[in-house]
């Protein structure tokens, strides 16, 4: 029998929060305890996906919006993922899938407990968003056969041609219209009011505004946000249960001024262990991180006075940076776009051509990709991607492996390595370009 | 006109269909397009795309399925971690070393995240071949999914009359699905005269006949069909004190001949599989009067195959199709042969063995990679499993 034992994290020290990661956090305990309420309170729960999460939707049937992703990650912070992805694979789930499914569904073998150690509620609904990911249908077929509930299936048409058309869009507000409002209507007891949807999502645009100025100070130098290890706090409440919300608008005012006060200041972005040193390396990241050695994968950049300034990873709940916004004047045909646009939905060229332009815009020294071991819709195709986005840049490329949350594929060493060597890279370049001047 | 093997021994036919199988440079394919100056050849990978198109433009379709275990992989590992399964790999290698050179369009259906990446990086490698995501509707209504798929198939179709230089009229395209309706009757029959005599039509003949359809004109693959099963219930062959079993999750990724052939060696008559869905996928005749896109379209909505790519909107049919397949063929167990790495089968595999379970079909599962070469462990396990069931269904 295998065994994990996953190291206690060391008695930290006291980790540097600021002001806004402290209001995240607090609105993600009152989610969470309003979540596993939800038995005494009456509420009903439904399940679904951060791509395509249709959150002023599901808050139009006074739904509360569950992610099992974001409880994947929320168990791989606390390390207790890699028990849950064991206990899946004791149950017959192959070692070769994606850890996030197996988080979830070893964590509902092992007592489904939330973050704040009570149980999680069954769903009314799985809200199956199918958007840029394949996995995510087995993913809530999975979850069906457990729960023995109503399954609603959105499709979103994959931009396999780098655009929208037409019919993507009739196809998927035909699904809401005649499919996914009907049954959201007969489940939640709730009729569905267009006008309150239009609320939602003025207040959701509002609040997206807000974020891009964020991702977008890091264009600065300093950068005064990590947009990768920084942008996850950053996007939480937007990609979560928040969107469409008085709170979302609150946080992300709160996060802009916070943010534009560092910038004012030349500050750079605050880490675990305080204000980051001088920024010697500006690089974009694409992949999801790793979430079970986040604050030591973090460390490794912040330590060598690497800051990512933009990220693929922060736009898999929306690209808001390249304009899109969530439009109530045409409610439902927005959320299509929405779904459409996510950042897993996107061609591979697509890719190609925003991460490009990212290492541009934001003046990067190069591309490094995390590629996560359980994630073929980011991953296959991420070893083209790197060569193309050199190629076009004229900027050093890196790789490096690991996974979401299965601590058994994170080695630290190896990481380190492939990240000093980088950095060496960096500089060879940077003398190599001085050296033509 | 298709050549006729009538009045061959099935060897014969048989040894023709390896030969395509193990000519990874598609000469066949090539020769055929160097017959007339306005022939193309569009490649698709599995598990689906609507081929009455394709043969409806004047054009060859042909299914690519990675290398098999006889290509050797030296540029297509570049281009995949280690955790990518190995059909993408061998496709790359495939399309970098010059043998689809001859392929003017790529089709790459929806079935899963790596064959929807892989679209993309055709396109970006390939940049002067025709390439296109197909998707299709996860959404069964008529009026939604099946208008949706109506206007991919038209999509597709003003593509591939722009590599036409002409329309595709709905006459030509009713031609087509008749054609690949009598190719999917006979390969139905295929199957049918597996699950009655699978003495008669050994496992890897009936593979390597059912191949061949993915690089033959449809025209002269239902010909070497029609010959192989007149030949097939011909010739007496010895059977077997095997167990029947149905093989299922070998619908992308292809196991090695010799996987096949293993199994039937171990005591496993293959009854029914998953294997080269495309060739059966709609599982009814579709309608050659009206509208062909129409009837497409419904066809694929209410009459096609059940698969890991496939939603299943109502939990309780989910797995269903596996038990009706064990029924339909009076198999007495069911071997789970799923790629390394790949999801849907994967993913699926658990669910659907919670369906055998409750329906009280014994199974076994291994995984396998299209270069596998170590058989024994196959083999033993296999061999274990057919033991067991001979020694305890009570035959």
């Amino acid at each position: 029998m295998t065994v994990i034992t996953t190291p206690k994290a060391a008695p930290a020290n006291e980790v540097e929060k600021d002001a806004s990661m402290v209001k995240q956090k607090e609105m993600m305990a009152a989610h969470y305890d309003r979540l596993t309420s939800a038995p005494e309170t009456g509420e009903k729960v439904a399940s679904t996906f951060v791509p395509g999460n249709l959150n002023e939707l599901i808050m139009c049937f006074d739904l509360v919006n569950n992610l099992p992703e974001v409880n994947a990650i929320q168990n791989g912070l606390r390390r207790q993922s890699g028990a849950y992805v064991l206990e899946a694979e004791k149950i017959g789930h192959s070692e070769d899938v994606c850890t996030y499914v197996k988080s979830d569904i070893g964590m509902m073998a092992k007592g489904n407990l939330a973050p704040n150690g009570k149980k999680f509620p069954s769903p009314d609904v799985l809200l199956l968003s199918y958007t840029g990911c394949f996995t995510f249908m087995k993913w809530f077929e999975l979850l069906r056969e457990q729960y023995q509930c109503e399954t609603i299936m959105l499709h979103t048409p994959y931009m396999g041609d780098g655009k929208i058309t037409k019919n993507m869009i009739e196809y998927m507000v035909k699904q809401l219209k005649e499919e996914v409002i009907p049954k959201l209507e007969r489940i939640s007891g709730v009729k569905f009011d267009i006008d309150r949807l239009r609320e939602y999502l003025k207040k959701s645009a509002m609040a997206e505004d807000d974020l891009v100025r964020v991702l977008q100070s890091a264009k600065s130098k300093p950068a005064p946000i990590d947009a990768y290890f920084g942008g996850i706090y950053y996007i939480g409440p937007i990609f979560g249960a928040f969107r469409g919300t008085d709170d979302a608008i609150a946080y992300y005012r709160f996060l802009r001024a916070e943010v534009d006060e560092r910038l004012a200041q030349g500050k750079g972005p605050v880490t675990p262990d305080g204000d980051m040193g001088k920024e010697k390396y500006r690089l974009v990241v694409e992949g999801p991180p790793n979430y079970t050695n986040f604050r030591q994968f973090w460390k490794m950049f912040y330590d060598e006075g690497a800051v990512v300034v933009a990220s693929s990873y922060t736009k898999v709940g929306g690209v808001y940076d390249l304009g899109f916004r969530h439009d109530p004047a045409k409610p439902l045909e927005t959320l299509a776009e929405y779904c459409l646009g996510v950042y897993t939905n996107r061609s591979l060229p697509m890719r190609i051509d925003m991460l490009a332009s990212y290492v541009k815009d934001y003046d990067a020294d190069g591309l490094l990709i995390n590629s996560i071991k359980s994630c073929n819709s980011f991953s296959a195709g991420q070893l083209l991607i790197m060569r193309e986005v050199e190629k076009r840049t004229g900027k050093p490329a890196a790789f490096i492996e690991s996974d979401l949350v299965d601590p058994r594929y994170f080695s630290a060493a190896n990481i380190k390595n492939r990240l000093e060597s980088y950095f060496q890279m960096i500089e060879q370049k940077r003398a190599g370009a001085l050296a033509a001047a | 006109m298709a050549a006729s093997l009538n009045g061959h021994a099935p060897a014969a036919i048989v040894a023709r269909a390896q030969a395509l199988f193990d000519d990874l440079s598609f000469a066949s394919a090539r020769a055929w397009k160097a017959k007339a100056p306005d022939r193309k050849v569009i490649g698709y990978m599995p598990i689906y795309v609507p081929r009455e198109l394709i043969h409806a433009a004047g054009f060859l379709p042909l299914g690519i399925l990675g290398g098999g275990d006889q290509l050797e992989v030296i540029h297509g590992d570049a281009y995949y971690q280690s955790y990518i399964c190995r059909i993408p790999r061998s496709t790359v290698e495939l399309g970098v070393s010059g043998r689809l050179d001859f392929v003017d369009g790529m089709l790459f259906p929806s079935i899963c995240d790596v064959i929807r990446n892989l679209s993309g990086m055709w396109k970006t490698m390939f940049p002067n071949v025709y390439v296109r995501y197909f998707d299709v509707p996860q959404n069964y209504r008529d009026d939604i999914g099946g208008n949706y798929y109506i206007n991919e198939l038209a999509e597709l179709r003003h593509d591939l009359e722009g590599l036409r230089g002409k329309p595709i009229t709905d006459e030509e395209l009713r031609g087509s699905i008749a054609v690949y309706n009598e190719n999917r009757r006979l390969v139905r029959d295929l199957y049918a005269l597996r699950a009655r005599s699978p003495w008669l039509a050994p496992a890897p003949e009936a593979y390597l006949v059912l191949r061949a359809g993915l690089v033959l004109p449809v025209e002269e693959h239902s010909q070497m069909i029609r010959d192989y099963l007149a030949a097939a219930t011909q010739e007496e062959r010895p059977r077997r004190d095997n167990c029947r079993i149905v093989l299922t999750g070998v619908f992308c990724e292809q196991p090695p001949l010799n996987l096949i052939r293993s199994l039937e060696l171990a005591g496993c008559y293959i009854v029914d599989d998953d294997l080269l869905l495309v060739t059966r996928w709609l599982t009814a005749d579709v309608p050659t009067e009206g509208d062909p896109l129409q009837n497409l379209a419904l066809a694929f909505l209410h009459h096609s195959e059940s698969t890991a790519a496939k939603y299943e909107p109502d939990l309780k049919e989910k797995g269903q199709h596996l038990v009706h397949a064990v029924r339909r063929s009076n198999a007495e167990g069911v071997i789970f042969a799923c790629p390394s790495f790949c999801d849907p089968a994967l993913l699926e595999r658990p669910m659907l063995q919670h369906v055998l379970k409750n329906a009280e079909i014994p199974y076994i599962a291994f995984k396998y990679a299209e270069n596998s070469g170590q058989m024994q462990p196959i083999r033993e396990q296999a061999g274990t499993f057919s033991d067991s069931i001979k020694l305890w269904s009570g035959r």
